[in-house]
């Protein structure tokens, strides 16, 4: 992993950080790269409300900004913004808005690297606009001034159609933090939780999973 | 949240009645559910913050703890629920029902209130 100038990490839900990627924001913070995560929506149309539920849909977003409030302190960011969407419709913002959005931050920002979803790889609809937004904005710049691209693909046909990921970033030394970091989601992670705290097979294939390493892929525009 | 009583729910439904209020009403199987079972179609919807009178209200239900709810509205049109668990007044009085999933997950939701939801 070298060392960045500057690391733009977006997703749209509060826990998208959490399990994929903050072993990998941590070691950038740890190395003293900026990162800055930019989550774009509350998560507050959320199906899961805590076990037994704890949230409603109306406190979620309160809730859930405190959870990746305290995800960013454990990880160490010092920039964390929270655009304040509403889940689930991003992909109806005006065509256009949100790549200006991102245009705006990569323009303040001007980081090195940017992490985010797979276009067409990501499942949810709010992780396909938020990586449309990304791809459209990063294939507007000149090419020599393009941040590189670190992207999560999660479909169950990403394998067959883009093969292994190329990039694998070793977390060893970073588990604990990591649960931490995916126990401050609490209304999200509970059972998730459980199973990785216990002992039996499932748990540590999840172990396996999530804390050893996390992948991504890299993305050309050309 | 507590499991409904048929009888506060009934009274707070009434409590609403004839004066316009505010509803989220929401049915979901979740972003994932395809993905995670390839036999299960994803189905969904919410509607937030649309102004609606209705001249009555009711609870109906409650074998194994799920409720309906229809509201009559002034214009003779219907909301309509299924499935709905649990209950709350918050601390905006918003009057909130949702339904539970077996696992623990909301499938659908019916809230009313006299002031707008959050955006």
């Amino acid at each position: 992993m070298e060392k960045e100038r500057q690391v733009l990490v977006i997703f749209p839900h509060p826990d998208d950080e959490a399990f994929g990627v903050s072993g990998t924001m941590s070691r950038y913070v740890d190395m003293g790269v900026p990162v800055t995560y930019a989550c774009l929506t509350f998560g507050d149309m959320g199906r899961n409300l805590g076990y037994p539920p704890f949230a409603t849909r109306e406190s979620l977003h309160s809730i859930r900004k405190k959870e990746v409030e305290e995800s960013a302190r454990l990880i160490g960011l010092d920039d964390l913004r929270l655009l304040g969407y509403r889940d689930k419709t991003l992909e109806f913002e005006a065509p256009g808005h949100l790549k200006g959005v991102v245009k705006d931050m990569i323009d303040e920002l001007n980081p090195s690297r940017i992490i985010t979803f797979y276009p067409g790889y990501s499942v949810h609809p709010d992780h396909e606009a938020t990586a449309e937004a990304v791809v459209a904005a990063v294939s507007e710049m000149p090419a020599a001034d393009r941040p590189k691209l670190q992207l999560v693909a999660f479909s169950n046909n990403t394998l067959e159609d883009l093969g292994e990921p190329d990039i694998i970033v070793d977390i060893e030394g970073y588990e604990e933090r990591k649960e931490k970091i995916m126990a401050a989601h609490e209304s999200q992670t509970g059972p998730l939780l459980r199973t990785l705290a216990g002992n039996t097979q499932e748990s540590e294939a999840v172990r396996q999973m999530w804390m050893k390493n996390e992948s991504f892929y890299s993305y050309d525009i050309d | 949240m507590e499991k409904i009583n048929h009888e506060q729910v009934q009274e707070l439904l009434n409590s609403y009645q004839n004066k316009q209020v505010y509803v989220h009403v929401e049915v979901t199987s979740g972003m994932y559910a395809s993905h995670m079972d390839e036999q299960v179609f994803n189905a969904g919807m919410f509607l937030r913050n649309v102004p609606v009178t209705y001249t009555q209200g009711a609870v109906k239900g409650g074998i194994n703890g799920e409720f309906r709810v229809g509201l009559k509205l002034d214009n003779g049109g219907w909301i309509y629920v299924l499935g709905l668990t649990h209950f709350e007044v918050n601390e905006n009085d918003e009057f909130i029902m949702h339904g539970f999933n077996y696992d623990g997950k909301l499938a659908t939701a019916l809230e009313i209130s006299t002031k707008e939801f959050f955006k």
